[in-house]
Formats: structure tokens, sequence, C-alpha cells
């Protein structure tokens, strides 16, 4: 039996069951990071006293980091208007170059990480640090899901392509929603942490 | 594939490439001014400005939720919704408008006659 609306759009809501259910997923997402920036307010609020961000992160840094991130967003989109294009070979490019600058990423964060460690600058320390290093931490683990399945669809996943490209096509859109939003949490994050 | 969707995939691209750029010269925007050092109340209402813009961006054009189906919509109004709740929870528990205890008199049984 075939699942109905896995490609097609259901008349009603004009979506497939994909679409629908990512946008849902980023919807609990939202919340997830929503309590934790609530956290941050709560904690900034009630502090006797809380440092400017730029005064113990390294900010030319987390900049750096910043238009990498935005960077793999702009390739992860292409990658999708390239299947749209029926161009695998660009596709795979595209979405091999997304997961090199989610490595990027993660490299650049292990590095300010193991940077406040050499410091014995632990979440311990301070209730900033704790944080920070949360927030950063909880998205770190995002940016590693997303690297995971767009490594599985640029490796085996791409097959798909062979035998029903519209529904390949469409799960890399899918795939492109979430790491969109990786960003867009990002793009938050830095200003809050890096430049307040 | 038609002239016309290869045309549309064209003018998307563009589109993207533009979007990009326009997310870099914000983040060096956002970033410059935190050296400015603005009182801390104005910089993070600039800040939070700014990275507004550029998650308007994202999510419109990167995202494609310019000219997406109402029930996403639908969905994303409630998703805002609460997380305005979220938000507003702990602040105004911070201000003593929730959950504050209520002062009553405890009546022991041996005063009470019981």
């Amino acid at each position: 039996m075939d699942i109905p609306y896995v490609v097609d759009a259901r008349p009603d809501t004009g979506l497939n069951n994909a679409k629908l259910a990512i946008w849902l997923f980023l919807a609990s997402e939202v919340m997830l990071f929503g309590a934790l920036f609530s956290s941050y307010v709560l904690l900034r609020v009630a502090a006797p006293v809380w440092p400017h961000g730029y005064d113990v992160l390294n900010v030319p840094v987390a900049t750096f980091n910043t238009l990498v991130l935005i960077t793999s967003s702009v390739t992860m989109v292409m990658s999708f208007a390239s299947l749209k294009m029926n161009d695998l070979a660009t596709f795979k490019s595209y979405i091999g170059i997304t997961v090199i600058l989610g490595f990027v990423f993660l490299g650049v964060k292990a590095y300010e990480y193991s940077e406040k460690f050499s410091h014995e600058l632990y979440p311990s320390e301070n209730t900033f640090l704790a944080i920070y290093f949360t927030l950063t931490g909880l998205h770190m683990l995002h940016v590693i899901g997303g690297m995971i399945v767009n490594s599985y669809y640029w490796g085996p996943g791409s097959k798909l392509w062979h035998t029903a490209p519209a529904q390949f096509t469409n799960r890399i859109e899918v795939a492109g929603l979430y790491w969109h939003f990786v960003d867009l949490v990002w793009i938050f994050l830095f200003p809050v942490l890096y430049l307040l | 594939m038609t002239a016309s969707h290869a045309d549309d995939v064209e003018k998307h691209t563009k589109t993207y490439v533009n979007v990009f750029l326009t997310l870099l010269v914000l983040t060096v925007v956002t970033v410059g001014i935190s050296y400015v050092h603005l009182a801390v109340p104005l910089a993070i209402t600039v800040a939070l400005i700014v990275a507004l813009v550029k998650g308007s961006l994202v999510a419109s054009f990167f995202m494609h939720l310019a000219g997406e189906q109402k029930a996403i919509f639908a969905a994303l109004l409630l998703t805002a919704i609460f997380f305005a709740a979220l938000l507003l929870l702990p602040v105004l528990t911070y201000m003593g408008g929730i959950g504050t205890p209520q002062h009553t008199e405890v009546v022991s049984g041996a005063e009470s006659g019981h």
C-alpha cells in the first residue's frame, strides 16, 4: 500500500506529509530553545552582576563561525535548487560543501571550548558560562544531527534520486528546512551571548 | 524540464545570492555596533532588531516561508504565542506577578476548638 501525499500535496492544506511534519518539529524546537533563552533572560535580569559577552568570549572567532554557518545555509539551498534543475552532480557538490562547513563550525567551537577549559573556565565557574555552554552545546548537538542527515543524503541516501527523484528532492527540501533553522538559532545566539 | 522552469530556478538562485550578501553585511553591522558599547538596553534592542531582520530573511527566502501555505502560518502563529508566553512567564514570576505565596492565617486545632 502506498502512503498518500508523500510527494503530492494534500488538496486541503496544499502540503505534503514531510513538509507539514518538519514545520511542526521545528515549532517544537522553537519551544526547546525558547525555554533556554527565557532561562538566560531570567538569569541575567536576576543577577547582581553580569559580564559583557565581548569581555569573556572571542568575538572575531565567533563572527567567522557565523559567516561559516550562513554560507552553509546558502550551499544547502543551492543543493535543493540543483535537484530542481535535475543536476545530481551539482547537488552532491553543494551538499558536500554544506557538510564540510559544518565540520569547520564544529572545529571552531572545539577551539573555543578548549581555550576556555585550558584556563579552567568550566560551566561551573559562573552563571554566564553555565548558560553559554548549555546554549551553544545544545546548538552544537543540533549541528551534528544535521550533518549526519546531510552526509547520509550526500552518500547512500542519494540512491533514491534514481528511483524516485521527486521524493528525494522533497527530502532534501525538508533537510534544508532543518539546517536553516539551526542557522537561524545561531543568528540569535551569537549577538545574545557574544555581543551584549 | 521547460525553459520557464529553468528560468524560475535561476531567479530563485539570484535571490539566494542577494540574501546571502545581505546577511553578510548585517553580520558585519551587528558586530560593528557592538564595538560602540551602547547602553545595555539600547544595545539589546538594536542587536535583536538586526537579528530579527536576518532571521526573517533566512525564514522567508531560504526556508521558502514567503508564499508558504496557510496551514504552516497557522502552526507558526500558535508557536509564536506559546513562545511569547514562555518568555514572559519567568519574567512575570520574577516581578512577583505569578506564583507569589498568599499569606493565610494559620489556625491550630487547639485554638479552633476542634
